[in-house]
C-alpha cells in the first residue's frame, strides 16, 4: 500500500483499476536487420493499422467534439500518407539496415524538427503532430499501440498531464477519476473533472514508472491522496464512504425542480458561477435558477490579440439562448497584473491585487471595454442577459461606465443593430464600495457581493499565502457587517443583491444570509444542490440577527 | 507548362489540412505540379513538403503544371487555391 498526496481540483472518492497513460515518448532501439523487404512491409502493416486508429478516432471526436476538433485526427491520416516521410523511412531501412521502429522514430524527429525550426508559430506547433503520427507507428511495430485508453470497464486515469487530444479520444462513461502529476487548478484535468463531476487531484509525485495498468487504487478528493494497492480495511473503507457520496447524490437528484425554499416559505435564488461557454451544460445539468457570474475572461486568456466583437457577440449570444430566458449575468473583462495576458501588455506589478487591473483597465484603455460593451448590448437582444461590472470603489466610476454605455447605446442605434441595454449592476468587493452602497445603490439595477476580493480587502489577508491561515477568518465580523450593510442599502434604494465568492457556498452561513435578506446566492455548478439542500432544511424561528 | 500565381487569402496561410486535401487532389492527375515561393518549390503531392514552404497569408506563390493533363490539372488547381486558400 502507498500513499501520495497531491492538490484537489474536484472532490470526491472513488476506487478501482489504474489506467497508466503514459507519455508518448517509448524507448526504440537500433537493431540491426538482414530483410529489409520485410521490415518495409512491417513499416506499411503499421502504416495501415495507424490509418485506421485515426479513422475511428476521427469518428469519434466527430460524434462527440464536433467536425472542427476532429480534423486534427484527418490531418494526422493525410501525413501518414505523405511521400517524403514514408520514403525517407524505407529509404532509412535499405540503406542503414536497420529496424523499422528505429527508422520511423528517427524519421519522425527529423521531420518534427524541421518544423519546430520554422519561422512561424503555426507550423512550430505541427512538429507535435509529426512527433505523434510517428509515436503511433512505432507503437504499432512494436505491439504496444494501447496507449490510447481504451477499456471495457470504468478505470483511474493516472497520466504526466493531459492533453486536449488525451481527453478528447477517452470514453468518458469509463473514467472513475484523474490523479496527474502535473497540471494546475486551471489545467484541462481540472475543467474536465468540474464538467464530468469525478475526483481529481493534480500536482501529486509520482513515478509513472512504478505504477501500472491494473493496479488498484483510492483516489481520495476529500483528503487529496491517492493510495495504490490499498489493503482490505482500507478498501473498505473506501466502499463504505462511496456508498454514502453516492447516496448523497442521489438525495441531492431528488432536490432537482425544486424550489430554494425556507420551511417557513423564505425564498431565495441559487444561480451558478461559471467560467466558459461549454460550463453552461453544467449549470443545466445542476438544475441553477440562472448564471450569478460569468467571467467573461475566458474571451481573452490563452490567445494572442483581442477578442473580436463577432466572437465576443456569439459567445455571449449562445450563452443566452442556451440559458433560454434564465438571467445570466456577466462580468465585464476582470484581467490584471495577476492574470497576465501577453497582448495586453500590462507590465509586472509589485502589488497586482491592489493594481491595474478590472474596470481600472476598461476605463483607461476604452476601446477595449467598448468592444466588449458592444458585444455585450447585441447579445442582450437574444435573452436574459445582464452586465456587471467589477472593482468599483467609487461614484466617478459608475456615471463614467453610464456615459461610455450611452456612447455605445448611440452607436449600436446608428448600426442600426439589433440590441438591448440590459439590467446592470457592480461587483461590491472593495471596502470603499461597502460604504458608499448607499449611494452607489442609487446609480446600478444591483449589487453582486464579491466575497473573496472583499475578505482579502478587508482583513488585508492575502489568501494565497499560507502563513497567514491562522489569522485569516472568512466569518470575521467585520466581513459580516460589510454584507449585511450592503444588503440594507441595496434594499433601500429597491435593489436586489447576490453574493457570488466563495462565502456564498458556505452553508454554515446560509441561513443567516436568508435571514437578512440576501435575493441571490451565485454558487459553483456542483454546489448548487448542496445550497437548495440546506434552505430547504432552515426554518427562522427568531428574527435576531447573529455577526 | 501552365502555370498561375495566387495570393493566399486565409489567415493562417498554407496550413496542414488544405495542404492534405491539396495532395489528394494533386495526386489525381498524372501531371506534375509544384508550388514555390521564394525560390522555393515543393510538389504538390507532398504535404509536409508543401507546409515546409510556410506560405503565409498574403504572400504569393507560382503554381507550375506540366504533363499530359496539364489542361485539366492546372484549372482544377486554380479552383481549389481561389476555394480553400
Amino acid at each position: 500500500m502507498k500513499r501520495y498526496s497531491g492538490k484537489t481540483v474536484y472532490k470526491g472518492i472513488q476506487m478501482g483499476p489504474v489506467f497508466v497513460l503514459k507519455g508518448k515518448e517509448s524507448q526504440v532501439k537500433r537493431v540491426r536487420i538482414e530483410d529489409a523487404q520485410a521490415e518495409i512491409e512491417r513499416v506499411e502493416h503499421a502504416v495501415r493499422k495507424a490509418q485506421e486508429q485515426l479513422q475511428r478516432l476521427y469518428d469519434k471526436a466527430v460524434k462527440e467534439v464536433g467536425e472542427a476538433s476532429a480534423a486534427i485526427f484527418e490531418v494526422h491520416q493525410m501525413m501518414l500518407e505523405d511521400e517524403d516521410y514514408l520514403e525517407a523511412i524505407h529509404n532509412m531501412i535499405r540503406t542503414e539496415m536497420v529496424n523499422a521502429e528505429y527508422a520511423a522514430a528517427v524519421t519522425g524527429d527529423n521531420f518534427s524538427e524541421m518544423f519546430a525550426n520554422m519561422d512561424d508559430e503555426y507550423m512550430k506547433a505541427r512538429a507535435a503532430d509529426i512527433k505523434d503520427i510517428s509515436t503511433r507507428l512505432v507503437n504499432n511495430l512494436t505491439g504496444n499501440e494501447d496507449t490510447d485508453f481504451e477499456s471495457k470497464e470504468p478505470m483511474i486515469i493516472v497520466a504526466d498531464d493531459l492533453t486536449p487530444s488525451e481527453t478528447v479520444q477517452m470514453d468518458k462513461e469509463k473514467i472513475l477519476a484523474f490523479v496527474t502529476v502535473h497540471g494546475s487548478a486551471n489545467s484541462h484535468t481540472a475543467i474536465l473533472a468540474r464538467m464530468m463531476n469525478i475526483p481529481a487531484l493534480i500536482g501529486v509525485p509520482l513515478d509513472l514508472d512504478a505504477i501500472h495498468t491494473g493496479m488498484y487504487a483510492v483516489v481520495d478528493g476529500f483528503q487529496g491522496e491517492v493510495i495504490f494497492e490499498p489493503d482490505e480495511e482500507t478498501r473498505a473503507d473506501a466502499k463504505e464512504r462511496i456508498e454514502q457520496e453516492q447516496e448523497k447524490l442521489r438525495l441531492l437528484e431528488e432536490l432537482k425542480g425544486k424550489e430554494n425554499v425556507t420551511l417557513d416559505g423564505r425564498k431565495i435564488q441559487i444561480y451558478a458561477n461559471i467560467g466558459s461557454v461549454s460550463d453552461v451544460a453544467y449549470v443545466l445539468e445542476n438544475d441553477a435558477g440562472g448564471i450569478g457570474l460569468f467571467r467573461s475572461e475566458f474571451l481573452y486568456l490563452g490567445r494572442d490579440q483581442f477578442p473580436t466583437e463577432e466572437e465576443q457577440f456569439q459567445a455571449y449570444k449562445q450563452v443566452a439562448q442556451m440559458m433560454a430566458g434564465k438571467k445570466v449575468i456577466i462580468r465585464t473583462l476582470d484581467i490584471g497584473a495577476d492574470k497576465q495576458v501577453d497582448y495586453f501588455n500590462l507590465g509586472r506589478e509589485d502589488n497586482p491585487a491592489m493594481g491595474y487591473r478590472a474596470i481600472r483597465i476598461c476605463l483607461t484603455q476604452q476601446d477595449i471595454f467598448r468592444t466588449q460593451l458592444r458585444a455585450l448590448f447585441r447579445a442582450a437582444f437574444y435573452g436574459n442577459l445582464s452586465v456587471m461590472y467589477p472593482m468599483i470603489i467609487s461614484v466617478e466610476e459608475v456615471k463614467a461606465i453610464a456615459a461610455i454605455v450611452e456612447q455605445v447605446k448611440a452607436e449600436l442605434e446608428q448600426d442600426g443593430l439589433p440590441y438591448r441595454i440590459p439590467e446592470q449592476g457592480i461587483m461590491i468587493e472593495t471596502p470603499a464600495a461597502v460604504l458608499i452602497s448607499d449611494e452607489l445603490a442609487k446609480l446600478v439595477d444591483f449589487f453582486s457581493i464579491g466575497t473573496n476580493d472583499l475578505t482579502q480587502y478587508t482583513l488585508a489577508i492575502d489568501r494565497q499565502n499560507e502563513k497567514l491561515d491562522a489569522f485569516y477568518n472568512p466569518h470575521h465580523k467585520a466581513i459580516l457587517r460589510m454584507i449585511q450593510m450592503v444588503v440594507e442599502n441595496a434594499h433601500k434604494a429597491g435593489k436586489w443583491v447576490g453574493i457570488c465568492g466563495e462565502l456564498g457556498a458556505d452553508r454554515e452561513l446560509t441561513e443567516w444570509f436568508v435571514r437578512i435578506g440576501v435575493d441571490e446566492l451565485s454558487v459553483a455548478p456542483s454546489m448548487v444542490l448542496k445550497v437548495r439542500k440546506a434552505v430547504r432544511e432552515i426554518r427562522i424561528s427568531d428574527g435576531s440577527i447573529s455577526g | 507548362m501552365k502555370e498561375f500565381r495566387y495570393t493566399i487569402k486565409d489567415a493562417v496561410g498554407i496550413h496542414a489540412r488544405p495542404a492534405g486535401v491539396l495532395a489528394k487532389e494533386a495526386k489525381k492527375y498524372e501531371s506534375k505540379i509544384t508550388i514555390s515561393r521564394d525560390g522555393k518549390t515543393a510538389e504538390a503531392t507532398k504535404l509536409m513538403a508543401v507546409m515546409g514552404l510556410a506560405v503565409k497569408c498574403g504572400q504569393e506563390v507560382c503554381v507550375q503544371v506540366s504533363g499530359a493533363d496539364e489542361e485539366q490539372a492546372c484549372g482544377a488547381m486554380k479552383k481549389f487555391f481561389e476555394e480553400n486558400l
